[in-house]
């Protein structure tokens, strides 16, 4: 499954459990599958560190979340005992004294208002604690990423990172925020509630503890069973999702050839089993609150039985029988919530062994101690005895030796699919090579800050990137603190200006999400402009404009042709007059190069080179397309 | 939200049957109090055992009836909820497979693909709640005032004032959090954007060095998101402390109300402890209630996305079949025709006029914008024409049934996208009932044979989602395929040569030739050397047509088409 689809799938806690959302912890979630985390204590210690700075309102949360129990486990028994002097003041014949009830539920008034007091104490400290916690987390991951190697990011698919760093992340926040606080209060409430039974009665609190492994049997013979079929859902979700993605991104084609009935068919199959699997895993967990209810209320009627009872017999009286039932019922609800937290806990841990997984990911080799700076760049470039691979036991470089001099032009030719980008990947520093050296202005790049070397590059490439901003900060992305009238003329130079002034907002027109206001064309257009923007020594350039064509990539040519002037140019060539005037062609195939020289040192070989150039241009120009 | 429930229609007897079955449970669990205080009074007092015993027994019978009356309606709504997701997904489905891509352009596919699938199973998430917990609460009033005033009308009074007290302090806190959990979808969904943009353009920003930048506009919306997420979370913290002091206050309120009235002799005290046991069970089905603020915003967000697909109606409506047109040879005429991008100031296409005959290869050529794939779309009636007309064989397309106009047709798109299944899956993908010959012939001409003979499972080997299992060039001899199998009168290409390496670009051009031979050939190219040999060029600009003539025609004539001529060959080149 991709990691897109990854992404969408919802997380253990449904939707009940949304960002920074309160809540009952999401009894809807109840029977789900958890994931288990490899090292839970290990992660567990370590998640402990980001939440220890907040020590001081922990320590708050903590006593509060006592305290506010605690009186809140007190009040049944003291509304008990009021419940008792009326029923013996009225047994008695003697009259309702309403002194000491009044005494009592004056008690009682305090209690209740300090109990609520603390509770809202608790959550609202904890709010800060959870959502800064995962402020921080969020930040470290996201620097993280930062100092991540470029191949990181090829071996990994978006999805699968974005599912990190934001839906394991989320994880985190929603448990600290919720299930935490309710572990405190509901291990407190179970203990103190059973300390309040036993000194009630003993027969009627081993009544209530003996319907807890009926609880326990109940909770996990049907969590079993659901898992099952959430498991079946989940698939089945995954299948229909991958469907409908393919036929949206695919529509066009789908019309073209009139598969439309065909697809409708696939979706309403899919969509059938996901009703069956999904009617099945809801019903099959929504059991869940039904028996444990019965199994509550099964104590329930045997505490009435067997208090009334013993209240016949003056065993005990009758306000402890409404003490004792409020104490059930008190007890249910913690009992549930602590089965359900334990899984929430689970996955919690396991989000957070991902998390930090991610942020133990090998980084980018550190800066060099003593960087070397070069002033005004001249941009000359050379690879000594170069060897690369990006796997260790596939080299794909080995012992290359290139020079290029400032000013030089460097084509790089091939197949697609060549792997045309590795050298850029090289040059800029973007993966680290095995072997050898590469050089610029005879500054050894790893001696240079790879911001610094970086800077000396420009890259116009055939995926255009933008940001969802104005397109004026798009252009003026490429230099910090540049004026309106260089912008406009990056525009210009650029073949940019026109079209951005026909739009309705101008300068000002907001990109959308995926940019989708623009043309494939007029995006490169404005890359190009960026790039001309950022003034670079050295250029990297796909001249395979695939979207930019015929009229508007002459102009865009012609821009190119000025860039390139006076600035070391290593360009992808699609086209045969930047091929023969290179400098300098490297053939490249598979990833690694297998050619190098001028248009008439390897025509003169007779190797790939004139092999391609023979088949393809030599022949009357006629079939000449874009590679 | 509500609108969406128009879906629920099919189930409105079991949605009956369920709201039956819940008031049913709550009374249950509501009886079950009242049986107690049977006891109490009838029992503890006088000291009647047997009857304990007997009330007892009938308790657990009152019980075991309320588990099955709730299970049968977990079991009625988990139908009800996935049957109405299920529902809403297809028609959501269907809806959209009707939709042109003028519908696909102002929605966008992406967020049409989150529209079908997230944002339905979170509807239908709530709606599983809302059935299960919402619903309860009510049943619960209901359920505990009859009981109550059944018991004691006067007491009864108690909860007359402290709902409304109940009610309107749901609703303060709730209306000051509620727009908070707007402002924080929000947030999030900028966060989103901000990571995501981190990934995909991580060249771009290490190449420009503005890793800082990136930094600090993720740590700002994070900022931003997690003031809101505090915010939300302290408001809400006073939710549940003031549902539980006036769930105690109310009890503190029995206990005297009722031993006053206790006191009177008007009450026994059965009767209290049964009430306390009301305002308790009252109490927590309105908690419950409580949560749903945070889910309800959410999935009526996810419901308006959703109905704002199914409100959107195709501007290209399909016509009934009509008489099949005779002789039907492919000749595609453009009459005047002129289309415009909804809210577009220019027209994209402006009275284009001209006739791609069959057995000629019609090639069309121009800049960025120039409206080249608008015209092809035309022709499969992806859009519909504004004036002019657009017809086949003499007639209009718009009269034309989408599916005999597209049968005729066989497109090969700019993209070339695949779908999942194998590689013979793909390739009849144009024509259903293409035979093993068929299917090889087309993937021979097509170029494609040597690679998927290459494949462990020849063409039964596996296409991943997308086809991402194959390369660009691959993946585009694969689409060429599918549109030869089907045999089409008219051939549409779109720039679809453009990830074939020279060699296997020239077998291909060689190997098509006489297979379209009696074919309509329409190519939109971009380079001049692609269409030179083409038996009519159309140039365009801008949406109008400024050249139409052959290579050597319009290098006399065209001054645009000398200028992209010019710009790509060289001179011996031209000539």
């Amino acid at each position: 499954m991709s990691g897109q689809q990854r992404q969408g799938a919802p997380q253990h806690g449904g939707p009940g459990r949304g960002p920074g959302g309160p809540g009952f912890g999401g009894m809807g979630g109840m029977g789900m599958p958890v994931q288990k985390a490899k090292n839970f204590k290990a992660t567990l210690r370590r998640l402990s560190r980001y939440v220890a700075p907040f020590k001081t309102n922990l320590i708050i949360v903590l006593i509060t979340a006592i305290l506010g129990t605690t009186f809140a486990i007190f009040s049944p028994k003291l509304l008990g005992h009021a419940t008792t002097r009326l029923f013996e003041g009225m047994k008695s014949g003697t009259g309702i004294d309403f002194g000491p009830i009044a005494d009592i539920i004056f008690l009682l008034m305090g209690l209740y208002l300090v109990s609520s007091l603390f509770t809202y104490i608790q959550q609202y400290v904890m709010a800060g604690v959870a959502q800064q916690t995962v402020y921080r987390l969020r930040n470290e991951v996201n620097e993280k990423l930062g100092r991540l190697p470029l191949k990181y990011y090829d071996t990994r698919t978006n999805g699968e990172i974005l599912s990190r760093a934001v839906n394991d992340v989320d994880n985190i926040s929603n448990t600290l925020q919720q299930s935490l606080t309710q572990l405190i209060t509901s291990v407190i409430s179970i203990i103190g509630v059973i300390i309040m039974m036993f000194t009630i009665s003993f027969w009627l609190t081993l009544i209530v503890l003996l319907t807890l492994p009926l609880s326990m049997i109940v909770i996990k013979g049907i969590a079993k069973r659901s898992q099952e079929h959430f498991k079946a859902q989940q698939m089945e979700l995954g299948k229909l999702n991958g469907h409908v993605e393919e036929i949206y991104t695919g529509h066009q084609v789908v019309k073209a050839f009139g598969q439309e009935d065909k697809s409708v068919e696939t979706f309403d199959e899919v969509n059938e089993r996901l009703y069956t699997a999904g009617w099945r895993a809801q019903f099959v967990s929504g059991m869940i609150m039904p028996l444990m209810n019965m199994v509550s209320n099964i104590g329930y009627v045997f505490i009435s039985i067997v208090g009334g009872i013993l209240v016949t017999r003056n065993a005990i009286k009758i306000g402890d029988i409404q003490a004792f039932i409020q104490y059930t019922r008190q007890f249910t609800m913690p009992l549930a919530q602590t089965a359900n937290i334990a899984n929430i806990i689970q996955s919690t841990i396991a989000s957070a062994e991902r998390v930090f997984e991610l942020l133990d990911e090998e980084e980018e080799i550190p800066e060099a101690a003593n960087a070397v700076v070069v002033k005004s760049p001249k941009g000359e470039v050379a690879l000594r005895d170069v060897s690369f691979g990006y796997k260790s036991d596939a080299p794909l470089i080995e012992r290359m030796n290139i020079d290029v001099r400032s000013g030089q032009t460097v084509a790089i030719v091939g197949p697609t699919g060549a792997g045309k980008t590795t050298l850029v990947n090289l040059l800029m520093r973007f993966y680290e090579i095995s072997e050898g050296h590469i050089t610029v202005d005879g500054v050894n790049i790893a001696h240079m800050k790879r911001g610094e070397l970086r800077s000396l590059f420009g890259m116009v490439l055939q995926d255009t990137w933008l940001f969802n901003g104005t397109i004026r900060d798009n252009i003026a992305y490429g230099r910090l603190g540049v004026s309106e009238e260089e912008i406009v003329q990056a525009a210009k130079a650029a073949h940019a200006d026109h079209f951005i002034r026909t739009l309705p907002e101008g300068y000002d027109t907001v990109l959308n999400e995926e940019a989708s206001n623009l043309s494939q064309g007029q995006k490169q257009l404005l890359t190009i402009a960026r790039a001309i923007l950022a003034d670079p020594a050295i250029l990297i350039l796909d001249e395979a404009t695939s979207s930019v064509d015929t009229r508007t990539e002459a102009q865009i040519q012609k821009a190119m042709h000025e860039l390139m002037k006076g600035r070391t140019s290593f360009v992808i060539a699609h086209r045969l007059s930047t091929i023969r005037d290179a400098d300098l062609i490297l053939f490249m195939n598979q990833g690694s190069i297998v050619e190098q020289g001028t248009h008439e040192e390897l025509l003169a070989r007779g190797g790939f080179y004139a092999d391609l150039y023979n088949s393809q241009f030599a022949a009357g120009g006629l079939r000449r397309s874009p590679a | 939200m509500l609108k969406l429930f128009r879906f629920l229609k099919p189930y409105r007897w079991l949605v009956a049957l369920v709201l039956l079955l819940i008031l049913a449970q709550s009374l249950c669990e509501l009886y079950l109090p009242t049986l107690m205080s049977d006891i109490v009074d009838n029992g503890v007092i006088p000291g009647n055992t047997s009857y304990i015993w007997r009330i007892g027994g009938f308790m657990l019978l009152v019980t075991a009836v309320g588990t099955l009356v709730s299970v049968w309606a977990s079991y009625v709504s988990s139908r009800i909820a996935t049957g109405f997701g299920r529902d809403v997904r297809s028609k959501t489905f269907k809806h959209v497979t009707k939709f042109s891509l003028q519908e696909f352009d102002t929605i966008g596919t992406a967020s049409l693909i989150t529209r079908t699938t997230n944002d339905i199973t979170q509807v239908q998430q709530v709606l599983i709640m809302m059935i299960r917990m919402m619903v309860m609460a009510p049943m619960m009033c209901i359920g505990g005032l009859i009981m109550a005033v059944s018991k004691d009308a006067t007491l009864s009074l108690i909860f007359v004032a402290i709902l409304p007290i109940l009610a309107l302090t749901i609703l303060l806190i709730a209306r000051r959090g509620i727009p908070y959990f707007k402002v924080m979808q929000k947030k999030i969904d900028k966060l989103n954007l901000v990571l995501r943009e981190n990934l995909t353009g991580i060249r771009v920003i290490r190449s420009f060095n503005r890793g800082e930048h990136e930094r600090e506009r993720f740590e700002e919306a994070n900022g931003d998101l997690t003031a809101t997420a505090v915010k939300v979370n302290q408001v809400m913290a006073l939710m549940m402390p003031m549902m539980m002091l006036i769930l105690n206050f109310s009890q503190i309120s029995i206990i005297w109300f009722g031993g006053l009235r206790i006191s009177y002799g008007d009450m026994q005290v059965g009767d209290l402890m049964a009430f306390l046991q009301y305002a308790m069970q009252i109490m927590f089905s309105l908690m419950m209630v409580s949560m749903m603020f945070v889910m309800v915003p959410r999935a009526s967000a996810s419901a308006v996305r959703i109905n704002e697909v199914l409100t959107t109606e195709p501007v290209v409506q399909d016509t009934a079949a009509s008489a099949i047109a005779s002789g039907e040879r492919g000749v595609v005429r453009f009459e005047e025709a002129t289309f415009r991008y909804p809210g577009a100031e220019n027209a994209a296409l402006e009275q284009i006029s001209f006739t791609a005959n069959p057995g000629e290869v019609t090639a069309i050529i121009g800049g960025t914008g120039s409206g080249k794939t608008t015209l092809l779309s035309l022709i499969a009636r992806f859009y519909d024409v504004g004036e002019g007309a657009v017809t086949i064989d003499g007639q209009d397309v718009r009269k034309l049934p989408l599916e005999q106009l597209r049968s005729r047709i066989g497109l090969v798109p700019q993209k070339a996208l695949l779908f999942t299944g194998t590689i013979a899956d793909n390739i009849r993908f144009g024509k259903e009932d293409a035979t093993e010959e068929e299917i090889s012939h087309a993937a021979n001409v097509a170029q494609a044979t040597e690679f998927i003979g290459g494949m462990p499972d020849g063409y039964d080997s596996q296409i991943a989602q997308g086809g991402t299992n194959v390369s660009g060039g691959q993946r585009q001899r694969l689409s060429i395929a599918r549109a030869l199998v089907r045999k089409p009168r008219v051939y549409l290409f779109d720039d679809s040569f453009s990830a074939l390496d020279f060699k296997t670009d020239a077998k291909l051009r060689a190997a098509l030739k006489p297979e379209t031979a009696d074919a309509t050939v329409i190519i939109v190219a971009q380079r001049v050397s692609t269409v030179m040999d083409a038996d009519r060029i159309i140039v365009l600009d801008e949406g109008r047509i400024v050249g139409n003539g052959t290579h050597k025609e319009l290098m006399a004539t065209s001054e645009v088409y000398r200028e992209i001529a010019l710009s790509q060959l060289s001179e011996e080149e031209i000539a």
